[in-house]
């Protein structure tokens, strides 16, 4: 049978980031990831979530040194993508269930994804 | 009865001999399409720079100048777009898997592609077009 | 008073096809705590999206894993096919959907191997592997490379298979189907494998659904959840039903993988059966501007290419997520109360591909 698939995405202020995810709790929505954009200076997080394959998406937009309350009090499973986000792009992820602290995912160069916003080197052809 | 039913399978396995093959004593199996490396015919080649363009991983230089096409085999992953792309034929891909090698090597080849002359004036004999294969085979 | 100490578990392990980290808090011999860290084979694939141009950028997520190589490249494909709108034919969808049955199925087949000498049973491993050299040879004939195919890019497919293949293809079915039934039945149906399996690990229903697991790890638990009902590619005309167990075990979990093997065989036959003729590929006209979630139903759960462009041949964003990376939390919350003896079975249970993991 197929399934008529559809995604939306939504664009939520930081502040009411906490209320959404509950409601979507509430209706029966599974966390999918939490995902991270580099667009100019600041960055744009995308929680996805989906039930019977319908597929919703919040949008935060947050500059580089923002604080954003993380959602593990509410899925325990969130843990893996924000001290993925936090490693990889250096985005501070406030009351993370198990907080890794910089750990988890261990490059030799700190903050790797968020180099090309600093000025670093473009990705080299070596 | 749970004791016989390993039976089938040992007599199998006793009849059948070993599954593996000595490699490299024994060449390897390929197929029809098996990807290995990529070959160049220098007599063909007229310097259209498409292979250049569409290697994914910048492993061939075309130098027009000089008449020169270089292969980085190291950066060769053998996808075969260049022998998709190449709209004279001179690429093949060839099924051997190229051996590995302890010194980094750039294989050069020096084309030697002569246009054949244009028969308007008189019949302008054709150069026999180099039959002479480019410098060095691969392992 | 039992004292804890701390056992470190991998990166270096036999059972482990990838390194992985977990340190295990130990109290004589049962496992309290496990604590998972990752980053040994980060390759920053992400960031090649800024060098290599859409259409070569197959090739590089071909190569984010060799198991489940074929459909990342469907994956990447698909998403950006969505954003372009570009048709792809029939025919392509089927060569597709074939090619990644048989992927599935060189998948499922090493990782029952890989099982087996989990839990010390060598022969069976040799069995499984033996079988799915076959698999293997397949794939080699049709589309030129064992595991990465190379056949798929944006606008279809670049190879095509010949009637004669298929028609060998479909008599080859027959008794590949008598032996993967034979070695299922010891899986399934063997005492001492029952005796290692059943009741280890449990993860019942909502817990699964809610850690935000994927694949077969949650449809052991009930959840009926697989990307294949969405009906990308050739599924919907082949019509799909996912295969689902309840105990929530690691029993389970292996005859998910063992009944996916048979379905996959019988999707194989089907799609021989109905492949339409037609042509391969469409010509790519254009660049992409917008962004998708492309997603796809891999041997281990659901990737999820989220792809985004601005209109040049660069993509300014390309996240791959992959289902073992959603499967941690779930191999988190198993290993407690487990024995340090029955650690590597339990975590070899959520199938870890940790090299798609940490691209």
């Amino acid at each position: 049978m197929t399934v008529n698939e559809e995604q939306t995405i939504i664009n939520v202020a930081l502040d009411d980031l906490t209320r959404e995810v509950e409601g979507l709790q509430a209706d029966g929505y599974r966390l999918v990831q939490i995902g991270c954009t580099d667009i100019g200076g600041a960055y744009e997080v995308n929680y996805s979530f989906d039930r019977d394959y319908q597929y919703r998406n919040l949008r935060v937009t947050v500059g580089p040194e923002t604080e954003v309350p993380s959602i593990s009090s509410l899925y325990w499973g969130a843990f893996v993508y924000e001290n993925e986000m936090h490693d990889l792009f250096g985005i501070p992820v406030t009351g993370i269930n198990i907080d890794f602290k910089g750990t988890f995912i261990k490059t030799a160069e700190k903050y790797p994804f968020s180099v090309t916003r600093r000025g670093g080197d473009q990705c080299r052809n070596a | 009865m749970g004791i016989f039913q390993m039976t089938r399978t040992v007599l199998r396995n006793l009849a059948g001999g070993p599954d593996t093959r000595p490699y490299p004593a024994v060449p390897a199996r390929t197929g029809p399409f098996t990807r290995g490396h990529v070959t160049i015919d220098p007599a063909t080649c007229r310097s259209c720079g498409l292979c250049s363009r569409r290697c994914p991983c910048e492993a061939i230089r075309l130098d027009k100048e000089e008449k020169v096409w270089e292969i980085d085999r190291m950066r060769c992953i053998a996808c075969g777009d260049c022998v998709e792309g190449c709209p004279f034929g001179s690429l093949t891909m060839e099924p051997e898997y190229f051996s590995p090698v302890v010194e980094h090597v750039v294989e050069s080849y020096t084309i030697t592609y002569v246009k054949p002359e244009k028969p308007a004036k008189k019949p302008a004999e054709e150069s026999t077009g180099a039959k002479e294969e480019g410098a060095g085979e691969s392992a | 008073m039992s004292k804890r100490i701390v056992v470190p578990f991998g990166p270096q392990h036999p059972v482990l096809p990838e390194p992985i980290h977990l340190d295990l808090v130990l109290e004589d011999e049962t496992v309290v705590e496990a604590i998972p860290s990752i980053g040994y084979i980060h390759r920053g694939l992400e960031r090649l999206i800024e060098k290599r141009e859409f259409t070569e950028y197959v090739y590089v997520a071909e190569r984010i894993c060799g198991i489940c190589s074929f459909m990342h490249a469907v994956c990447y494909s698909q998403g950006i096919e969505e954003i372009m709108k570009i048709e792809v034919p029939d025919r392509a969808h089927y060569l597709r959907t074939i090619w990644s049955e048989c992927s599935r199925l060189h998948s499922h087949l090493l990782w029952l191997g890989l099982f087996a000498d989990g839990m010390g049973f060598e022969n069976l491993f040799m069995r499984s592997w033996r079988l799915r050299e076959s698999v293997l040879d397949v794939l080699e004939d049709t589309s030129g490379g064992r595991v990465i195919q190379g056949t798929c890019k944006v606008g279809g497919v670049r190879r095509d298979i010949g009637a004669e293949k298929l028609a060998e293809m479909h008599r080859a079915l027959d008794p590949f189907e008598e032996q993967c039934r034979d070695l299922g039945d010891v899986f399934l149906n063997d005492d001492t494998v029952k005796y290692r399996l059943q009741g280890l690990g449990v993860i019942p229903k909502d817990e699964a659904y809610a850690l935000g697991a994927v694949g077969p790890t949650v449809r052991a638990s009930g959840v009926a959840i697989d990307h294949r009902e969405t009906g990308y590619a050739a599924y919907g005309d082949l019509g799909f039903k996912p295969v689902v167990e309840t105990t929530g075990d690691c029993y389970a979990r292996c005859a998910v993988r063992v009944k996916e093997v048979y379905a996959s065989i019988d999707l194989i036959r089907r799609a021989i059966d109905q492949i339409p003729e037609g042509p391969l590929d469409v010509k790519v006209r254009g660049t992409p501007d917008g962004e998708y979630f492309s997603r796809v139903e891999q041997p281990r759960g659901e990737v999820i290419h989220y792809l985004r462009g601005n209109g040049t041949k660069h993509l300014t964003r390309a996240r791959i997520r992959t289902p073992t990376l959603a499967n941690i939390p779930i191999l988190v919350k198993m290993l407690p109360n487990a024995q340090l003896a029955d650690v590597p079975v339990v975590v070899l249970s959520i199938d870890p591909c940790i090299s798609c993991t940490e691209r």
